[in-house]
């Protein structure tokens, strides 16, 4: 694939933060610490790997992407939007009566949703499928699952990385398949290494015939440069481990369990926001696109 | 047409489907030899695919694969498959996955491994979901017809088939239709509504009882979910009095499906045969007398039950 445009991906990551910050703040309810953690990532598959139609979301021929991880949803929403799956105008609308915007994913209220998930540990087996039914249908589609590293405790997630690699042999291996790690190193109650340690993760997918890439999951050239190695693997799926922080982009939110499932209040978001356009606490000029979403927010915290 | 079991038939239905329809594929967890899809495997081995002993992960492979366009079947024991509930709930139920799932080895009537073994709390389960239709057909006619059925259907189906021989209750001449319940035999003193492997033993009970001059209607309730309302408020109208059959807990199944449908559309006298309780090894035929669900417990049971 052609060399990505790293600036723009930077670029429109730190949109994507912005609103996902927005949109928990108007929930006053959600997952900040993952999605921001995932952006990055979310961000080069959205605007630099995946094929798809956002005015026909179900074209046949689309890569498929799996949010395993479904807490995480509003950095998917946040490319959607851009993306022009959705009007932007319908971001603040996360999480309240009669929104598609889920509080985790609903492939039935929100087209370009591939599956729903949530309860963690089963995406992986549903991208297994959707990469093996499209191999069976000859179509040229990639399957993207995005894993959280908590959730790959859940026993679901074993019995589909033992199936992977050999399901489907000999004429329909899922080699179109992609897995990446969000491992950002925190769930809900800890750090992942006092709640159960998931050490040493390479090599527990390595011995079970993943052919594993590790990179910095903020970096978008790693990122797209590990999608490219993976699409030239053949004859099995690969699984990237994306080094992550969670919170990345809010200092007070990273590596901070605290921020793994709690909303900013509306200051809190304005400080958050303004440390991600690179803003001194007060003055400055935000960019055109940000200077109304601090306005809506800093109203919020008047009232 | 000889006794049959309707896993058997069911693998020889979709030998023939798999033969018109390329995207028909199965899903075993290493039980393809129990539920009969093995035969597809072999007629059609890059259509079958067994996952090993890991029924949550066949489950959630099904529904990828159904949401690009394939046709799974999902098959394994009703327990251990319908046990991986949580994976249904979103995996395929609320993602509108249209996956096949084929529950085999229902009820007590598998006799000597036991409970463990046993699909008995099935239909509960599977009945609390918003979308998922659950068929239980009686006997080879109508089992083959219903996984044709099921290949068309748009959605996600729950079929409940037995691992003993059903004989047949119907002729040559029946067309299965999806949502209705069938009077199999008219009477006008209760309504028997029966589903699956003791259909027959409730029919052998309505013959018994009619010498006794009570005439039993006996309904064969093959699609639980959902209910055909209108059939059965009809014979209930006329009765008075529904007794349930089932070789399924009492709790939730066709006679927890009933008692609701009366309870609000038309407060009727209600008795539901069925299992309480764990069910234990031993042979089918003692474990059907156990819970009542021969020919002579069910006869038995109405006349108490109409106090004759």
């Amino acid at each position: 694939m052609a060399n990505p445009d790293v600036g723009r991906l930077r670029e429109i990551a730190r949109e994507g933060r912005v609103q996902i910050i927005r949109m928990l703040t108007h929930a006053g309810s959600g997952h900040p610490g993952g999605s921001l953690s995932v952006i990055d990532i979310l961000t080069v598959l959205f605007f630099h790997r995946m094929r798809y139609e956002p005015k026909q979301p179900t074209w046949e021929d689309r890569d498929r992407l799996v949010l395993s991880k479904g807490h995480c949803v509003p950095a998917q929403y946040a490319c959607m939007a851009k993306a022009g799956f959705f009007p932007e105008s319908l971001l603040p609308t996360l999480r309240k009566l009669g929104s598609p915007l889920q509080g985790h994913p609903d492939r039935v209220a929100l087209p370009g949703i591939e599956a729903a998930t949530g309860s963690l540990g089963q995406g992986l087996s549903m991208a297994v499928g959707m990469a093996l039914g499209l191999k069976l249908g000859a179509k040229p589609s990639r399957v993207y699952c995005i894993l959280g590293d908590g959730e790959i405790q859940e026993g679901q997630v074993w019995e589909a990385a033992m199936s992977a690699p050999k399901l489907g042999a000999p004429d329909h291996h899922v080699d179109n398949l992609c897995v990446i790690l969000d491992y950002n190193g925190i769930q809900l109650d800890d750090h992942v290494k006092k709640i159960l340690d998931l050490e040493p993760v390479t090599d527990k997918w390595k011995s079970f015939g993943w052919p594993v890439i590790e990179i910095d999951g903020h970096d978008v050239a790693q990122i797209d440069k590990a999608l490219d190695q993976a699409e030239a693997v053949t004859g099995k799926p690969t699984f990237i481990v994306a080094h992550t922080v969670k919170g990345k982009g809010v200092s007070f939110m990273e590596d901070n369990p605290e921020w793994h499932g709690k909303a900013p209040t509306p200051a809190e978001a304005v400080r958050s926001i303004r440390e991600i356009l690179g803003l001194p606490a007060e003055g400055g000029t935000p960019p055109a696109w940000a200077a109304p979403i601090l306005q809506e927010l800093a109203a919020m915290e008047k009232k | 047409m000889p006794a049959k079991a309707s896993r058997a038939a069911f693998g020889e239905a979709l030998l023939d489907l798999g033969a018109r329809d390329e995207r028909i594929v199965t899903l075993d967890a290493d039980l393809s030899k129990s539920t009969m899809t093995a035969k597809f495997g072999k007629t059609y081995p890059g259509r079958a695919f067994n996952v090993g002993i890991a029924e949550s992960n066949m489950i959630g492979v099904a529904a990828g694969l159904a949401l690009a366009g394939r046709i799974p079947f999902a098959c394994s024991f009703a327990c251990f498959l319908v046990g991986r509930f949580e994976t249904i709930r979103v995996s395929v139920a609320y993602s509108q996955a249209p996956v096949k799932l084929v529950g085999t080895h229902v009820g007590v009537a598998i006799g000597e491994d036991g409970y463990s073994q046993m699909g008995l709390e099935d239909i509960a389960c599977i009945r609390s979901l918003p979308n998922i239709p659950i068929v239980q057909p009686a006997d080879e006619l109508e089992t083959k017809q219903a996984v044709a059925w099921a290949v068309e259907h748009p959605g996600p189906v729950y079929l409940r088939l037995t691992r003993q021989n059903l004989e047949p209750v119907h002729g040559d001449g029946y067309r299965f239709q999806f949502g209705r319940a069938e009077v199999l035999r008219p009477g006008t003193d209760v309504s028997v509504l029966a589903t699956g492997g003791p259909l027959w033993n409730a029919l052998e009970a309505a013959r018994r009882l009619e010498a006794d001059g009570i005439r039993a209607e006996v309904l064969n309730v093959a699609t639980i979910k959902p209910l055909d309302e209108e059939t059965i408020l009809r014979s209930a109208g006329k009765t008075g009095r529904v007794v349930t059959v089932e070789d399924h807990s009492t709790a939730g199944g066709l006679g927890g499906a009933v008692a609701e449908l009366l309870g609000e559309a038309m407060p009727t006298s209600l008795k539901r045969l069925g299992v309480a309780g764990f069910g234990e090894s031993g042979d089918a035929k003692g474990l059907y007398a156990k819970h009542g669900l021969d020919e002579d417990g069910i006869a038995r049971s109405i006349r108490k039950f109409l106090g004759r």
